[in-house]
């Protein structure tokens, strides 16, 4: 186990800068997950700590100790591909045996690792077989079963899950997840699914153009995002966005959006000179029905149901928005519903920045 | 159902007698080769083109191998062809891989350059080669040949190599390299395994095109001791008279090793030829 830290780590590929100065550092045994939309520069930083590139700036530590000069194979990391990368000219046991046998390891000691790794992950009855006699699962876990052989001092993941099953997906994030549990070993995954962010991290890194949004728990990024990036980026169904103008009333701030009064929140806000700004709320955070106290007015134009929950979408003085509700309501298209929206949980953010204002 | 199983039977029909005449052309000049190989003198002119000799010989055979120089020049062909195939693959080997896989300085105008040696035909250096190959002490001598063949195969079986590289996902490398092991490491033990089709058909590819190759043999050696089995063919033709007998004699155990060696590596070929083709 060892901490990763990187300080002002760039990356450029000509004159494109894909990473601007990355600093982060990921605490021993943490499971640290790098979420972000494609081209954010997740997988570039991920493979800046492996050695697989070279950082154009500044520098990265594991376990104290600057590796930016050494090569992958002296790094003493384990890398889990989106590919899976396993050889396909070996069977499941060479395939986990590799990293070891470079290492001069005896004989004994590798049946040992990975007879111990192929119990742990299920694959004792595969070991013989070719990688393309597994399934996509099975090749998952071989992958990771090559990883954890070598003990080493951090798991790297690159999108490990995109290649499975939606039902394979959920389960193989859970193994992931235990496993660390197990292991305690520090992880830095990589993924654009902010579910498997969510579901699966320690703490969360938010990239996007290859700037880092925000570092926190799930929750902290959840509840308390930095900006409207990290706002819409977190959480399915997505938050609403509204454009509105905001005034200060008192010691709160009274919200109108489309014209009409959208809520007032309890707490001062520094606001920008013109009022106007983009109000976040996240789609269960606003109730259907008068008896909440509903005092906006919305006309529904669809409603998607999964069975536990349903999403229903309602246009607010020409505004789109989602309400997330588990309540089994009957609505039909163009009925007109009255909404509450909580207060303590509206965001607004800078329309010109997008940045949180506090 | 009637109509389409019969319209079905007359399609394949046509198919295979397509297929069958395609290979009937193709082979024919073989099995010429062979039969005149195996035709005494004193019939050869007499029979016209029947099918197959009245009378059957193996004494172009012991001709070829008993009283000429042929064995002298099909140990100068194995020599020089095998040489040339492990040298062009290896190099070649090599030059593909930093193509598929690095980003270097001056990589467009090398693959330029290497573009423009396949564009005209060899006769046209072949002048400049003979003056400078004989200041060089290189004519009549197997190595000039081997150096001529493997410059003129490099540039293709590059590209040839280049392509089965980049049909083998980088990320192999990637994990070997991450698991322990240096780049070259990794090029030997994961990346020339599943390379290997492509590097037996590039093997097959500059060994064959050394061993029929006659123009350079012929021009830049002129001493029996240096010439390669399709110069000695060659002797067999003379102002006078064409000695048809030994010279087919010659031409069927010439294809014996290529033949040999095909089959051994057919496998790999077809396999080879194909995978390079589509990527993943």
């Amino acid at each position: 186990m060892a901490s990763i830290e990187i300080a002002n780590v760039r990356k450029g590929f000509g004159a494109v800068s894909v990473l601007k100065g990355i600093d982060l550092t990921i605490a021993s045994g943490e499971f640290a997950v790098l979420v972000g939309p494609s081209g954010c520069g997740k997988s570039t930083l991920l493979r800046l700590i492996a050695g697989l590139d070279d950082a154009s700036g500044g520098d990265i530590l594991i376990d104290g100790r600057r590796v930016n000069d050494l090569p992958p194979r002296d790094r003493d990391i384990a890398m889990v591909f989106q590919s899976y990368a396993l050889y396909p000219h070996m069977n499941v046991r060479d395939n986990m045996a590799y990293s070891l046998k470079l290492k001069r390891t005896p004989a004994a000691r590798i049946a040992e690792a990975v007879g111990g790794a192929a119990s742990k992950l299920g694959l004792e009855a595969l070991t013989e077989r070719k990688p393309r006699a597994l399934s996509g699962g099975q090749r998952q876990r071989v992958a990771m079963g090559r990883a954890i052989v070598r003990n080493p001092k951090a798991f790297l993941f690159d999108e490990p899950l995109s290649n499975l099953d939606a039902r394979m997906r959920e389960q193989m994030r859970f193994e992931i997840r235990k496993l660390h549990r197990d292991l305690g070993a520090t992880s830095v995954y990589v993924t654009h699914d902010q579910i498997e962010a969510m579901t699966m991290a320690d703490r969360i890194v938010a990239m996007n153009a290859g700037v880092i949004q925000q570092v926190g728990s799930p929750l902290e990024l959840y509840d308390d995002p930095a900006n409207m990036f990290v706002a819409g980026f977190i959480g399915s169904p997505a938050m609403n966005f509204l454009e509105g103008q905001a005034k200060r009333v008192g010691n709160g701030v009274e919200i109108i959006v489309g014209g009409k009064a959208f809520c007032t929140l309890p707490h001062a806000l520094a606001l920008p000179e013109d009022g106007h700004v983009t109000v976040g709320i996240r789609p269960e955070r606003i109730g259907i029905g008068a008896a909440r106290g509903g005092t906006a007015e919305a006309v529904v134009d669809l409603v998607e149901t999964t069975g536990a929950a349903s999403v229903v979408h309602v246009d607010l003085t020409g505004q789109a928005m989602k309400i997330f509700t588990t309540e089994r309501l009957q609505l039909a298209h163009g009925e007109r519903v009255p909404l509450a929206f909580d207060a303590g949980h509206v965001c607004l953010f800078d329309r010109a920045s997008g940045e949180r204002l506090r | 159902m009637r109509g389409t199983s019969l319209s079905r039977t007359v399609k394949w029909t046509l198919h295979y007698a397509a297929l069958l005449a395609y290979v009937a052309v193709a082979l024919f000049p073989l099995y010429w080769l062979l039969r005149v190989s195996i035709t005494p003198n004193d019939i050869l002119y007499k029979q016209g083109m029947a099918l197959l000799p009245s009378k059957v010989t193996l004494d172009h055979y012991a001709t070829v191998v008993g009283k000429s120089d042929f064995l002298l020049f099909f140990r100068n062909s194995i020599i020089v062809s095998g040489v040339t195939a492990i040298a062009s693959t290896l190099l070649a080997t090599a030059a593909g891989y930093a193509f598929s896989r690095f980003g270097f300085r001056g990589k467009f105008w090398i693959v330029g350059l290497m573009l423009v040696t396949q564009m005209f035909p060899l006769v046209i250096v072949i002048t400049p080669i003979f003056s400078i190959f004989g200041v060089l002490g290189l004519t009549n001598s197997l190595t000039g040949l081997i150096i001529i063949y493997t410059a003129f195969n490099i540039p293709f079986a590059t590209f040839l190599m280049q392509s089965f590289f980049d049909g083998i996902p980088k990320e192999l490398e990637e994990a070997a390299m991450i698991d322990g092991a240096t780049r070259f490491k990794a090029l030997v033990e994961i990346v020339a395994p599943l390379t290997l089709p492509g590097i037996v058909a590039t093997v097959g590819f500059c060994f064959t095109g050394a061993w029929g190759e006659i123009l350079f043999a012929l021009l830049l050696n002129s001493s029996p001791s240096a010439s390669t089995f399709p110069v000695g063919l060659l002797l067999y033709s003379t102002r006078g008279t064409v000695e048809f007998g030994p010279m087919m004699a010659a031409g069927v155990l010439a294809l014996l090793p290529v033949c040999v060696f095909f089959f051994l590596i057919q496998r790999y070929l077809v396999q080879g030829l194909t995978a390079g083709a589509v990527k993943g």
